[in-house]
């Protein structure tokens, strides 16, 4: 029996929601008193996961895992979970997770719930907490599967550090041509930019910045706080700035810690979408903008003038304390 | 080309969300129902199949009776033939199972689903779809040429997006950007009257186990008042990020 986590990696470093997974799924651990084993595809510092409670990493090193293959992947996490007889897997949500999550559990005969927000609500019968309807509601769910696999919200734990050192074993999997059906051409990804997934701060604009053109100090900012830039519908549909930051009901899912909207109004399907990020700050030039309403922090106001500003005292802070 | 397109019947995305019946079932008093958005894309997507590549296309929805209308805009929309499995949806596994069954009677080659329904955003059926197949599965797919068994696929990664090559026979988890949704297609009068004499299949569900189940609903706690901060006294704002909230 055990807990199997599934640790992502980047250019062989293992990112962020690894070390949030490895927290949880400690902690679940100790309430279930068992070991957590987490599995590493190309990964250069699992040793690191042991101080966030991982007691063991299986260490995957074959070269045909080097290209991320959610089929090949899915079914390394299920060979793991079978030879660790692991009882919960708990996995990430970036988009290569949960791609590769319903074909793991679907090959493993396991119960799946995505977007699960807290530790589950109790272990016997095994229920567990998660958003639905687009973040304006949760539901308790039910798992009844003998495997659990539980998709972790992102940014909903945190990282705790508990434990030392972990034992580090290099594993081998089966792998067969029908893994591979599905290969991996190009990949067009932006570097040394954060991304909405992972970012601790969003900065996202819509409608009220009037033109692509004007998108130069909304990038300024989000480079002077490390953070991702994010668009509203309507400018996504017009073509202003890409799909990939559309952000919402039925764009991308935002739970960072901190999401600055700037022009953006808060239709009820944007607010839904980023509603899971901790604090929200709201620059907008209309007091009536219903994203106040559901905002921490707001200053009304025009954004051509409020952004300028704000960068600079952003700097001037940055400096401080850097 | 024999394609299927996986429709889920969800509330209008303005919909306030209730529950009701001690908070265990979502409350479908005054909601509009339409076509998932993550599906409709996908369904124009496969009538630009139909039109340049001679697709025949279907669609299906599990559900129950008021399930209907949402499968009838389909129809509308252009889609040659619908199918309603008899059940209510209410875990992705048993939906899936359902759908596998459909595909592999009607003998589908391209199943296009959205990338998760709206209302319960599992995000689990089209997967699971294509294990229980054996077919081939691309999700958040944004691109899509078939060119006879080839595909050429993109699908949105973070940060970026990724082109895959594959076959038939294939499922895809779809959303914007498989076409844009200025390309969307709202039913014409002619399209209406069509759909009223095109085949509406009633299928029984199959048995299947359900591997989760909704005990409960909440919804979230009301949010406290926003603070403002003058424009002229940004120098606050900054205080009350690093200081109060500690985010920056």
């Amino acid at each position: 029996m055990s807990i199997l986590i599934y640790t992502e990696s980047e250019n062989g470093k293992l990112k962020k929601n690894a070390f949030e997974l490895a927290s949880y799924a400690s902690l679940l651990a100790s309430t279930m008193s068992t070991d957590v084993v987490a599995l590493a595809i190309g990964t250069e510092n699992a040793e690191e996961l042991g101080k966030y409670g991982v007691n063991k990493v299986l260490k995957v090193s074959q070269s045909e895992l080097n290209t991320f293959n959610a089929q090949a992947y899915a079914s390394a996490l299920a060979q793991a979970a079978q030879s660790e007889g692991a009882t919960v897997a708990v996995i990430a949500s970036s988009a290569d997770s949960k791609y590769l999550a319903p074909l793991f559990a679907a090959q493993t005969n396991a119960s799946y719930v995505p977007n699960v927000v807290e530790q589950p609500v109790s272990t016997s019968p095994f229920q567990v907490k998660r958003t639905a309807f687009s973040n304006k509601g949760f539901a308790i769910t039910e798992m009844s599967a003998d495997l659990k696999v539980i998709g972790l919200a992102s940014n909903s734990f945190g990282l705790v550090e508990s434990g030392g050192n972990c034992e580090v074993v290099d594993y081998g999997v089966n792998l067969s041509d029908s893994d591979f059906k599905t290969k991996s051409v190009e990949v067009d990804k932006v570097v040394g930019k954060a991304t909405i997934a992972d970012a601790d701060i969003v900065v996202s604009a819509g409608r009220g910045l009037k033109g692509p053109e004007n998108w130069g100090m909304i990038e300024e900012m989000a480079d002077v706080l490390g953070a991702a830039t994010a668009c509203s519908k309507p400018v996504s549909d017009l073509g202003w700035r890409p799909h990939g930051e559309h952000v919402g009901q039925t764009g991308k899912p935002v739970a960072t810690n901190l999401y600055f909207a700037i022009g953006i109004s808060g239709a009820i399907q944007h607010l839904a979408g980023v509603s899971s990020s901790k604090v929200k700050v709201v620059i907008n030039i209309d007091p009536e903008a219903p994203f106040f309403k559901a905002a921490d922090y707001g200053v009304v106001g025009d954004a051509f003038e409020v952004v300028p500003q704000l960068i600079e005292k952003l700097k001037e802070f940055k400096a401080q304390n850097a | 080309m024999k394609i299927l397109v996986c429709i889920s019947n969800v509330p209008d995305t303005t919909s306030k969300i209730n529950f009701t019946e001690g908070d265990t079932q979502f409350d479908k008093n005054g909601v509009q129902f339409v076509i998932n958005p993550n599906d409709e894309f996908g369904l124009t997507r496969a009538m630009w199949l139909k039109e340049k590549q001679g697709a025949v296309v279907h669609v299906v929805s599990v559900g129950e009776a008021d399930a209907e209308p949402t499968l009838r805009k389909a129809l509308a929309i252009g889609a040659d033939e619908a199918i309603r499995v008899n059940a209510k949806p209410t875990d992705g596994f048993y939906v899936a199972r359902q759908l596998a069954e459909v595909v592999q009677k009607g003998e589908y080659n391209l199943v296009i689903a959205g990338r998760e329904s709206i209302d319960y955003n599992g995000g689990m059926v089209p997967g699971m779809l294509a294990h229980l197949l054996g077919m081939n599965f691309v999700n958040t797919c944004i691109g899509l040429e078939v060119d006879g068994n080839n595909v050429k696929a993109e699908r949105e990664i973070d940060g970026g997006k990724e082109t895959l090559s594959t076959t038939l026979p294939l499922v895809i988890g779809g959303q914007k950007g498989l076409v844009e949704e200025s390309d969307l297609r709202i039913p014409n009068m002619r399209g209406i009257m069509m759909a009223r004499k095109k085949a509406m299949h009633l299928v029984e569900p199959v048995d299947a186990p359900l591997r989760t189940q909704d005990q409960k609903f909440e919804k979230p706690a009301p949010k406290g008042a926003v603070k403002l901060v003058d424009p002229a006294n940004l120098d606050q704002l900054i205080d009350l990020l690093h200081n109060e909230a500690k985010v920056i």
